[in-house]
C-alpha cells in the first residue's frame, strides 16, 4: 500500500512538476513582467530587467541574479515560468522554485530552455549584485564586492554602500566601506556641499585612489572665443604654440568650431596638385617649378581661384585667426565650486607626494651611495692609503661576485651560501691581491703610471678569463628569502631589504676599516710604512710584509663588496669595469687618503646621480654622463677632493 | 745638444736617419701592396686584407699621436681613441647623409611633382633615424650636407674638446694618474652619451654603411679600398714627419723636459700648461684625422669604439712598441693589431692540452694582457728596444735619486737600464 502511494506520488510529480511551483509569488510575477527581454538576452535591452530586479527590494532577487549569472536559470517553455536547476545528467534537471528555494523535483530537460547570458550581461548582473553582496553575511563576499566597486564604480553603488554601512560589524571592512563611500561621494554625491566635504576629508591622503577620484573632476575642454567669457567655470587661458596647446591643435579647434577656414596637409595638397596636372602644368604653372613649398602654395591658390579645389587658409590667415581668438579651458568634470575644492585638495596632496618622493629619492640615493662606498672602500685602502693605483680593482669585485655564484651552485640554501661566500670571497681576493702585489706591484712602487698600465693588463686578462669560464651571459646571485620584498612606509616611500642590507654592510665596513686602521697593530704599521717606509723599517717593521698585507686587505674587501653588489646587480665579467671609474671618482672626489672623504665622496656621487635621474627618470645613461662631467668640473675647484690632507700627511 | 753649438746645421734627414728609413719602408710597402692588390695589381692580396692594412696604417697614426702625448710629454691620456672615434663620427655623418640623399632623391624623382627641400630632408631623416624611432634631424646634423664643413669638424670637434678639457685639467694642475683617470672618465662620459638614442647619433646603432662613397656606386670596393690605403699611408707619412719635426726642435726638448721634471721646467720660466695644451690638442686633431680615415674603411662607427677600453688598448700598443720613439709606436700598433686580427680571426691553430683546448679566439686577450704586464715589468722600452740592442746604443748613465718629483717621471732604476 505504502509503495503504491509512493509510486503514485512520484508519477504525479513527474507528470505535473509545475503544480508545486508558486506561480503567483512576487518574484515570479516580476520575472514574468520582464520575461520578453530576459529571454531575448541582449546586452542592449537587458538594462530595465536587471534594474527592476535590483530595485525590487525582494530578498529572492539576489538568488535570481546569482543563478542567472551562473547560467543556472531555466525557463519552462510551456508555462513560461522561471526556475533554477541543477543538471543531474545530460537529460535530467533537478529544478527549484525561486520563491522559497524548495526543490520541485527531477524532470527531463526537454520542456525547459537554459538562459545563457553573454559576458556583457553577466557583467551588468554582477554590478547589480554588488548591493546584495555588500550586506552578505560572509565577509569574503563583502570584500569581493568592495573589490568590484573599486574596479568599476557606479552611481548606484553609492546608495547601496551607504545602506550597508550601518550593519557592518567587521571594523576593517567598515573602514574600507567608509573610505569607498567618501570616494564615491566625490564622484556621485548629490549636493555640491556633500562632495566638497568628501573632498576635504581626504586632505593630504597619499592613496592613488584619491588622486584617481579627484582627477576626473578637473577634466577640461579647450574652447576658443573672440573674448574670454566670464563664466565661473573657466580655467586658465592657453597660448597657441605653448606646451599645452600646439598651434596646429589650436587652429584645428577653430576649424571644428567653424571659426576659420580649414588648412590642408602637405600630402593632401600634393595629391590635389597631382590630380590637376594637365599638359605638364598645374593651373598654368609648370610642374617642374613646383619644387618648393611656396610654389606649391601658389599653384594651389590658383587652382582654388579657378574653383577646382576648395580654398584653404594661408599661413598669414592662420596667424591672424589665432591672434584674434582666445583659447581657454572650461571645467566639464564638475561644478566650479567642487572643481576648486578638488584643485586645492590635489595641490595639497601633490605637495605631500613631492615631499615623500624626495624622501624616497633620498633613500635610493643613500643606497646607491652605499654601493659606491662598498665598491670604493677597497680602493680607499690600496689607492688612498698605499698610493698604489689598481685598475684591476673592479675585477676583484667581479671575482667576489663569481665566488658567490659558484658557492650557490654547491650550497642550495641561500642564507648559508651567502654566509660561506663572504669569507670565501675575502680569502680568494685576498690571495689574488697578495699574489698580484708580490708578482707585479712591488716592482713598480713609486711609478704610478707603470702600475696603472700593468694593472690594466691584469684587468684585461682577468676579465677575459672570467668570460672564458663563465660565458658572457649574466649569472644570478640570489639573495636569501628573508631579503626579498621591501620595507613599505607608505604608497610612495619604500626601500627593498636588500638595499638596507647593503647600507648596513657599508656601515660595517666603515667600522671595520676604522677599527683596523686606528686600533690594531697592523693599522699602526700600515700608517707608519705609508708615512715613512725607511723610518718604519728601522723601527723593526717589515715594509714588504705590511705592503703585501695591506694590499691583500684592500683586495679582500673588494671581494666582499663583490658578493654584496652581485646580490643587487647581475654578475657578469664586465661588472668590475662598470664600477671602476666611479670608484676612482669617489676616492678622488672625497680626497685621497681619508676614509671619511671616501664616505663623503660616495654620498655625493650617489645623491648627485639620483638627483640628475630625478630630472630625467627614463635615462640613467644621461645621469651617469652628467655626473661624470660634474665630477670633472668639481675637480677643477677642489683638485684635492672634499677632504684634502694638509701638512705632512699630504706628502706621505 | 744645442743646435747653436754646431757651426752648420746638418740636413734634417741626416740628423734623424730613422725618419728617412721609416718613410722609405712605408713607400716600399705602399707600392708593394698596390702591385699585389686586386684593384691595380696581380691580385695576390684580397680587398678585405687591403682594408685591414689601410686600417692598420690609421691605427699607426693614432698610435703616433699617443706616443707624442704620452711617450714624449708624459701625459698618459686615456681619451685619444675617443678623439679618433669623434673624427670617424664627423666624416660618417657626411657619408651617411650624402649617400642617403642620393637614395631618397632617386626614389622621389619617380613622383609626379618635383620634391621640395622639406620633403627631401624629411625623407633622409626618416631613413637615417628610423632605427631610433625619430624622423627629424637633430641640431648637430646641421652641417652634415656639406663635405667641407664636416671635414672641418673632423679637425675642430676633437681639437676643441681636447682644448677645453686640457685647459680645465692642466690649469688645475691635475697630473699623473689623476689625469689618466680624468681622461678615462671623459671618455666614459662621451661613450655613455653616445649610447643614448636621443644623442642624435643613432645611439647604440652608430653610423653604418660608411664604406660606400656617395656618388661612387660604380667604383668597385677593390679600387676604393686602395684609395683609402694610399690616403692612410700618406697621412701616416705626413703625421710622422710632423711628429719628427716637433720632437726634433726646441719644442721637443721642452716637452721631453716636462715629462722628466715638470716643476723644474716651470721654474725655468716655460709655460708648462701651454706646452701641454698644445701637444694634447694637436695629438687629438691627429687622432681625429686618423679616425676619419679609419672608419670609412671599417664601414661602421658606434659608441662601443669610443669606450675607455679602446684607449687603454692604444696605450698597450704604444707601450709594447716602445714609447718615447716614434717608430716604436708605429711598430707596436701595426704588430699588435695585426697579430690581434690573426688570433681573433680564428686563423691561429688551437692548442690541445688534452684536458682543455686553448682556443685563441678566447684566450688571445688573456695573452695580450699578460704580455702587456711583462713588457711593463721587464722591457719598458718595448719592441723598439731591440733597435737599441741592434745599433748598440746605451742609455745615458744618470745617477742620483728620482729624475723628477712628478709621479710617472723616469726613475733611477729605469734610467740605468
Amino acid at each position: 500500500m505504502l509503495r503504491f502511494v509512493a509510486t503514485f506520488l512520484a508519477c504525479l510529480t513527474l507528470a505535473f512538476p509545475a503544480t508545486a511551483q508558486q506561480a503567483d509569488a512576487p518574484i515570479q510575477q516580476l520575472l514574468q513582467s520582464q520575461r520578453d527581454i530576459i529571454v531575448e538576452s541582449s546586452r542592449r535591452t537587458i538594462g530595465p530587467a536587471i534594474d527592476a530586479l535590483a530595485n525590487s527590494g525582494l530578498p529572492e532577487a539576489q538568488v535570481v541574479m546569482d543563478k542567472w549569472q551562473t547560467r543556472q536559470m531555466w525557463v519552462n517553455t510551456e508555462t513560461g515560468l522561471f526556475v533554477y536547476a541543477e543538471e543531474v545528467d545530460r537529460d535530467t534537471l533537478r529544478i527549484f522554485d525561486f520563491a522559497d528555494g524548495t526543490e520541485i523535483g527531477e524532470v527531463p530537460d526537454d520542456g525547459f530552455d537554459q538562459l545563457k547570458p553573454n559576458s556583457g550581461i553577466r557583467g551588468l548582473i554582477g554590478t547589480a549584485l554588488v548591493q546584495f553582496q555588500l550586506s552578505d553575511p560572509d565577509p569574503d563576499t563583502r570584500r569581493r564586492a568592495l573589490d568590484a566597486i573599486e574596479r568599476g564604480a557606479e552611481e548606484s553603488h553609492l546608495a547601496a554602500l551607504r545602506a550597508s554601512l550601518e550593519n557592518e560589524t567587521d571594523t576593517q571592512i567598515l573602514a574600507r566601506k567608509q573610505r569607498l563611500e567618501r570616494l564615491l561621494t566625490i564622484a556621485y554625491g548629490e549636493t555640491d556641499a556633500e562632495r566638497i566635504e568628501a573632498i576635504q576629508s581626504f586632505d593630504g591622503d597619499l592613496g592613488v585612489d584619491v588622486r584617481a577620484a579627484l582627477n576626473p573632476l578637473l577634466s577640461v575642454r579647450v574652447e576658443a572665443a573672440n573674448v574670454l567669457p566670464t563664466d565661473p567655470d573657466i580655467g586658465q587661458m592657453l597660448d597657441p604654440g605653448s606646451e599645452q596647446l600646439s598651434r596646429d591643435d589650436a587652429y584645428a579647434l577653430l576649424v571644428s568650431a567653424d571659426l576659420a577656414k580649414p588648412r590642408i596637409s602637405v600630402e593632401d595638397q600634393r595629391n590635389a596638385l597631382i590630380e590637376n596636372i594637365a599638359d605638364g602644368q598645374v593651373a598654368g604653372i609648370q610642374v617642374a617649378t613646383l619644387n618648393s613649398q611656396d610654389a606649391r602654395d601658389m599653384a594651389y591658390a590658383a587652382l582654388a581661384e579657378q574653383g577646382v579645389v576648395t580654398a584653404v587658409a594661408t599661413e598669414a590667415e592662420v596667424d591672424q585667426r589665432l591672434a584674434n581668438h582666445v583659447f581657454y579651458e572650461r571645467y566639464v568634470g564638475a561644478p566650479p565650486e567642487v572643481v576648486f575644492a578638488a584643485q586645492a585638495a590635489l595641490n595639497a596632496i601633490e605637495n605631500k607626494v613631492a615631499i615623500n618622493q624626495m624622501f624616497d629619492l633620498s633613500l635610493d640615493a643613500l643606497s646607491l651611495a652605499s654601493i659606491y662606498f662598498l665598491a670604493a672602500i677597497g680602493l680607499a685602502i690600496t689607492f688612498g692609503v698605499m698610493g698604489v693605483i689598481n685598475m684591476a680593482h673592479g675585477e676583484f669585485i667581479m671575482m667576489g661576485a663569481y665566488t658567490g655564484y659558484v658557492v650557490q651552485l654547491f650550497i642550495p640554501d641561500y642564507t648559508l651560501s651567502i654566509l660561506v661566500a663572504i669569507p670565501l670571497a675575502f680569502a680568494i681576493t685576498f690571495g689574488a691581491g697578495v699574489a698580484m702585489e708580490r708578482l707585479v706591484i712591488r716592482w713598480l712602487y713609486h711609478r704610478p703610471l707603470e702600475t696603472l698600465l700593468a694593472t690594466f693588463g691584469i684587468s684585461i686578462a682577468l676579465q677575459q678569463i672570467a668570460k672564458n669560464i663563465f660565458g658572457t651571459q649574466a649569472r644570478p646571485l640570489t639573495a636569501p628569502g628573508w631579503l626579498d620584498g621591501s620595507l613599505v612606509i607608505n604608497d610612495i616611500v619604500s626601500i627593498s631589504y636588500i638595499r638596507i642590507a647593503i647600507f648596513v654592510l657599508a656601515l660595517l665596513f666603515l667600522a671595520l676599516f676604522l677599527f683596523v686602521m686606528n686600533r690594531t697593530r697592523l693599522g699602526l704599521e700600515v700608517r707608519a710604512v705609508t708615512q715613512n717606509p725607511r723610518m718604519a723599517a728601522s723601527m723593526g717593521i717589515n715594509p714588504d710584509k705590511i705592503n703585501m698585507l695591506t694590499f691583500g686587505f684592500g683586495s679582500g674587501i673588494a671581494g666582499i663588496a663583490g658578493v654584496a653588489i652581485g646580490l643587487y646587480a647581475k654578475v657578469t665579467s664586465e661588472m668590475g669595469s662598470d664600477y671602476i671609474v666611479q670608484s676612482f671618482m669617489t676616492v678622488v672626489v672625497g680626497g685621497v687618503g681619508n676614509i671619511w672623504g671616501t664616505l663623503l665622496g660616495a654620498t655625493m656621487v650617489g645623491f648627485l646621480q639620483k638627483g640628475i635621474e630625478w630630472f630625467n627618470p627614463s635615462n640613467t645613461l644621461a645621469a651617469q654622463t652628467y655626473m661624470i662631467l660634474f665630477i670633472i668640473l668639481f675637480i677643477q675647484f677642489r683638485p684635492k677632493g672634499i677632504i684634502a690632507l694638509k701638512g705632512r700627511a699630504a706628502e706621505a | 745638444m744645442t743646435d747653436a753649438a754646431l757651426p752648420r746645421r746638418q740636413p734634417f734627414a741626416l740628423r734623424f736617419p730613422s725618419v728617412m728609413i721609416f718613410l722609405t719602408i712605408l713607400a716600399l710597402f705602399t707600392v708593394g701592396v698596390t702591385v699585389l692588390s686586386e684593384g691595380f695589381g696581380i691580385g695576390v692580396i684580397s680587398t678585405s686584407f687591403i682594408k685591414t692594412l689601410g686600417k692598420t696604417l690609421c691605427l699607426c697614426l693614432v698610435a703616433l699621436a699617443m706616443d707624442l702625448v704620452w711617450g714624449y710629454c708624459g701625459i698618459l691620456s686615456l681619451g685619444h681613441m675617443a678623439f679618433f672615434g669623434l673624427g670617424g663620427y664627423a666624416i660618417g655623418m657626411w657619408l651617411m647623409y650624402a649617400r642617403t640623399e642620393i637614395i631618397v632623391l632617386e626614389s622621389l624623382s619617380a613622383a609626379a611633382l618635383p620634391p621640395t627641400p622639406q620633403e627631401v630632408s624629411d625623407g633622409i631623416a626618416t631613413q637615417i633615424f628610423g632605427v631610433v624611432g625619430s624622423s627629424e634631424f637633430p641640431p648637430i646634423w646641421a652641417f652634415a650636407h656639406s663635405l667641407p664643413l664636416q671635414l672641418a669638424a673632423v679637425v675642430l670637434v676633437p681639437g676643441l674638446l681636447a682644448l677645453i678639457f686640457g685647459w680645465l685639467a692642466f690649469r688645475s694642475r691635475v697630473t699623473g694618474v689623476y689625469l689618466s683617470i680624468l681622461t678615462q672618465a671623459m671618455t666614459l662620459a662621451l661613450s655613455l652619451h653616445l649610447f643614448q638614442n636621443d644623442s642624435g647619433l643613432r645611439g647604440n646603432n652608430g653610423l653604418s654603411g660608411l664604406q660606400n662613397l656617395p656618388g661612387m656606386g660604380d667604383t668597385p670596393q677593390s679600387i676604393v679600398s686602395l684609395w683609402f690605403f694610399w690616403a692612410s699611408a700618406l697621412a701616416l707619412a705626413l703625421g710622422y714627419l710632423l711628429c719628427a719635426w716637433i720632437v726634433s726642435g726646441k719644442f721637443g726638448s721642452v716637452i721631453r723636459a716636462i715629462r722628466d721634471d715638470e716643476a723644474r721646467v716651470r721654474f725655468l720660466g716655460y709655460p708648462v700648461e701651454a706646452f701641454k695644451l698644445v701637444i694634447f690638442t694637436l695629438t687629438a686633431v691627429i687622432a681625429g684625422i686618423a679616425g676619419a680615415l679609419y672608419y670609412p674603411q671599417a664601414g661602421i662607427v658606434n659608441p662601443a669604439e669610443i669606450a675607455p677600453i679602446a684607449s687603454i688598448y692604444l696605450a698597450v700598443w704604444v707601450a709594447i712598441g716602445g714609447r718615447g720613439r716614434l717608430y716604436g709606436a708605429v711598430i707596436g700598433a701595426a704588430f699588435v693589431s695585426l697579430v690581434s686580427t690573426w688570433f681573433t680571426g680564428g686563423q691561429a691553430p688551437d692548442i690541445n692540452l688534452g684536458f682543455y683546448t686553448i682556443s685563441w679566439v678566447d684566450w688571445w686577450t688573456v695573452l695580450l694582457g699578460l704580455s702587456f704586464v711583462c713588457v711593463t715589468l721587464f722591457a719598458p722600452k718595448g719592441i723598439g728596444g731591440l733597435v737599441d740592442i741592434l745599433i748598440d746604443r746605451k742609455s745615458p748613465n744618470r745617477h742620483g735619486a728620482d729624475l723628477g718629483p712628478d709621479h710617472g717621471a723616469l726613475r733611477e732604476q729605469e734610467a740605468e737600464k
